[in-house]
């Protein structure tokens, strides 16, 4: 890279399956769609209206794609979980558990050339980078989480057996108030996650040139051939 | 006492009411219950054949709301005959009986009817110092594990007794914790409320006479019959929720039109219990009719759960005003901040890699 005589080979690697972009793209919607009909039903908009109850069930239709979503989304991610076993190296559960010295070293390592920028070491991984790894482990939690919670509190709602596996939550966090709490604030963690994530993509993509953006579409991304193929 | 108890019908006729009334109680009773129609025949044959259960009705740190709501029950058998006679045995507000003579009644009940007698509950338990709630030189604690040794089933009043109430409102200087923390191994009815709603007390009451044993309870030990529904699901204001109607001040139109108060703080989406459909004093009103939003009294730690006016809970650790979601927003912009700043640092430190990416892409074109 030096100059142009020393260029590397590059080459194109199948990374993400077709199950892990459906997963990726289902969960992105469904996060968006919970987050913005989530918001809503913790922070209706002020309507004033001189019109009798009996002509309107907007918030009532707001709630309900709430949990269509919600449905959605858990099973997605059941999936996904399940994927995790099954799946292509890329997508194996060790990835997103750092339980590897060499795990911990990436990690630095990314800090410090992407995030800290204290280095400009060249630096890229083919499949997830181990902090990015971690970091949907520690969303993967989050997931659970709200789905318990979201689950929990739905489970008075509803007389069929599915959100009743959930009620338990509910006395360990001492009532629907806590529930609902955690539920609201872990919204925020959503938002905050959904940020940075974009924008780091964008990130990669720019520096890296990996075509991480698109892979995610397609499932290829570029991988230079000198490149130790670890991961 | 006689050595033949007479059963609760034998009273209630000794008191002066016709078979008629004794009916109708039990029909208002196994309605309550939700007992299907050949309930009534139920209740009315337990109470005809049953003599009343010795009660002892244990007072510790409370404000005595939840004998206030039960005397003010719309049926007058239960103030008669289920108080009435309650009084016979121990309860401190009701009793005639004082000191050496009331402490002796105590004694008697607890040893004349060991195991069989049921001990009913107002109040939390302090476990700070001996000397909160010091009952005739003994602690509360003390007193209150004797009696439950011996008592069939224990009846935790209200939300001081089910969940600790105001007394374990942080910062809970008396350490006062609930009637399940301070006894196991017995059976613990919580019916909450701050007080509970008289016709759900009658009804327990009634319930374990009949069935001689406790009715069902949900994850938090209240009984399902009267806490298994939100009072969201049961308010009369709910279709104002679900098209989106709600009040955005006390004294704007909307409160006028009786639209739904999520906004003001109500916390009927988060509590169960039957205001909405028992009500309150003979069925008058309830807190939401009257234009108040719940403020969710039969959950544990209400207290604790944020201004009572505020539909979500001030943050931990921050402003009385400071919400998750103004929290959230400032994360947000922090973040976005914190985005930009990378983005610009990016194209200062990573500029030779940016630049020589161009480069390569330049040769090949040429």
């Amino acid at each position: 890279m030096k100059n142009s005589a020393k260029k590397p080979v590059i080459s194109e690697r199948y990374v993400w399956e077709l199950p892990v972009r459906f997963y990726h793209w289902i969960n992105a919607l469904c996060i968006v769609v919970l987050c913005v009909t989530g918001y809503l039903i913790g922070r209706p908009p002020a309507i004033q209206s001189a019109s009798e109850a009996s002509f309107s069930y907007w918030f009532g239709t707001v709630r309900f794609i709430h949990f269509i979503a919600a449905f959605v989304f858990f099973f997605n991610f059941v999936y996904r979980t399940y994927w995790g076993f099954v799946g292509n190296k890329y997508a194996r559960w060790y990835n997103f558990i750092p339980y590897k010295k060499s795990q911990w070293k990436e990690i630095l390592c990314v800090l410090k050339v992407d995030i800290l920028q204290i280095t400009n070491k060249r630096f890229s991984t083919v499949g997830h980078n181990n902090l990015a790894a971690f970091t949907y482990f520690l969303t993967f939690l989050a997931f659970a989480f709200q789905s318990l919670t979201g689950f929990g509190l739905y489970a008075a709602m509803s007389n069929s057996f599915f959100p009743q596996l959930f009620a338990w939550i509910i006395p360990i966090l001492g009532g629907d108030f806590m529930a609902r709490q955690i539920h609201h604030i872990l919204m925020w963690f959503f938002i905050l996650f959904a940020m940075v994530h974009v924008y780091l993509v964008f990130y990669h993509d720019y520096i890296e040139r990996t075509g991480v953006t698109s892979s995610m579409i397609g499932g290829w991304k570029f991988v230079e051939d000198d490149k130790e193929d670890t991961k | 006492m006689s050595t033949k108890k007479p059963t609760i019908y034998e009273e209630v006729r000794a008191a002066g009411y016709s078979r008629r009334d004794f009916l109708k109680f039990c029909g208002t009773m196994a309605a309550m219950l939700g007992l299907e129609a050949s309930g009534v025949a139920q209740v009315a044959k337990a109470l005809e054949t049953n003599s009343r259960i010795p009660v002892l009705w244990m007072h510790f740190q409370e404000c005595t709301c939840c004998s206030e709501s039960f005397i003010r029950s719309s049926h007058p058998i239960v103030a008669d005959i289920l108080l009435d006679k309650i009084s016979l045995d121990y309860s401190e507000t009701l009793m005639a009986a004082a000191g050496h003579q009331a402490e002796k009644s105590l004694r008697d009940t607890m040893e004349k009817y060991h195991g069989k007698y049921l001990m009913l509950v107002e109040g939390s338990i302090p476990t700070g110092n001996e000397g909160y709630c010091c009952i005739g030189g003994r602690s509360a604690e003390s007193i209150a594990k004797e009696v439950a040794a011996g008592a069939k089933a224990i009846v935790a009043w209200g939300n001081c007794a089910s969940a600790g109430c105001v007394q374990a409102a942080d910062p809970n200087p008396t350490g006062a914790k609930p009637i399940h923390k301070v006894i196991t191994g017995k059976p613990i009815i919580n019916v909450q409320g701050c007080p509970p709603i008289a016709e759900v007390m009658a009804g327990v009451i009634v319930h374990l006479l009949t069935f001689d044993r406790i009715p069902q309870l949900d994850g938090l030990g209240r009984p399902k019959a009267f806490y298994s529904r939100r009072v969201h699901d049961t308010c009369y204001r709910r279709p104002n929720y679900d098209a989106g109607l709600f009040v955005q001040s006390f004294d704007d139109e909307n409160a006028r039109r009786g639209y739904c108060l999520y906004k003001m703080g109500c916390r009927g989406p988060n509590t169960y219990n039957s205001c909405g459909v028992i009500k309150w004093n003979n069925g008058v009103s309830f807190p939401i009719q009257s234009g108040h939003p719940c403020i969710g009294c039969s959950e544990a730690n209400f207290w604790d759960n944020g201004p009572f006016y505020q539909h979500l809970q001030s943050f931990p650790g921050f402003g009385i005003e400071d919400t998750a979601d103004k929290i959230g927003v400032g994360l947000g912009v922090v973040t976005g901040v914190g985005i930009a700043a990378h983005a610009i640092s990016t194209n200062i430190r990573k500029h030779k890699q940016i630049v020589e990416g161009q480069e390569e892409s330049n040769d090949e074109n040429i």
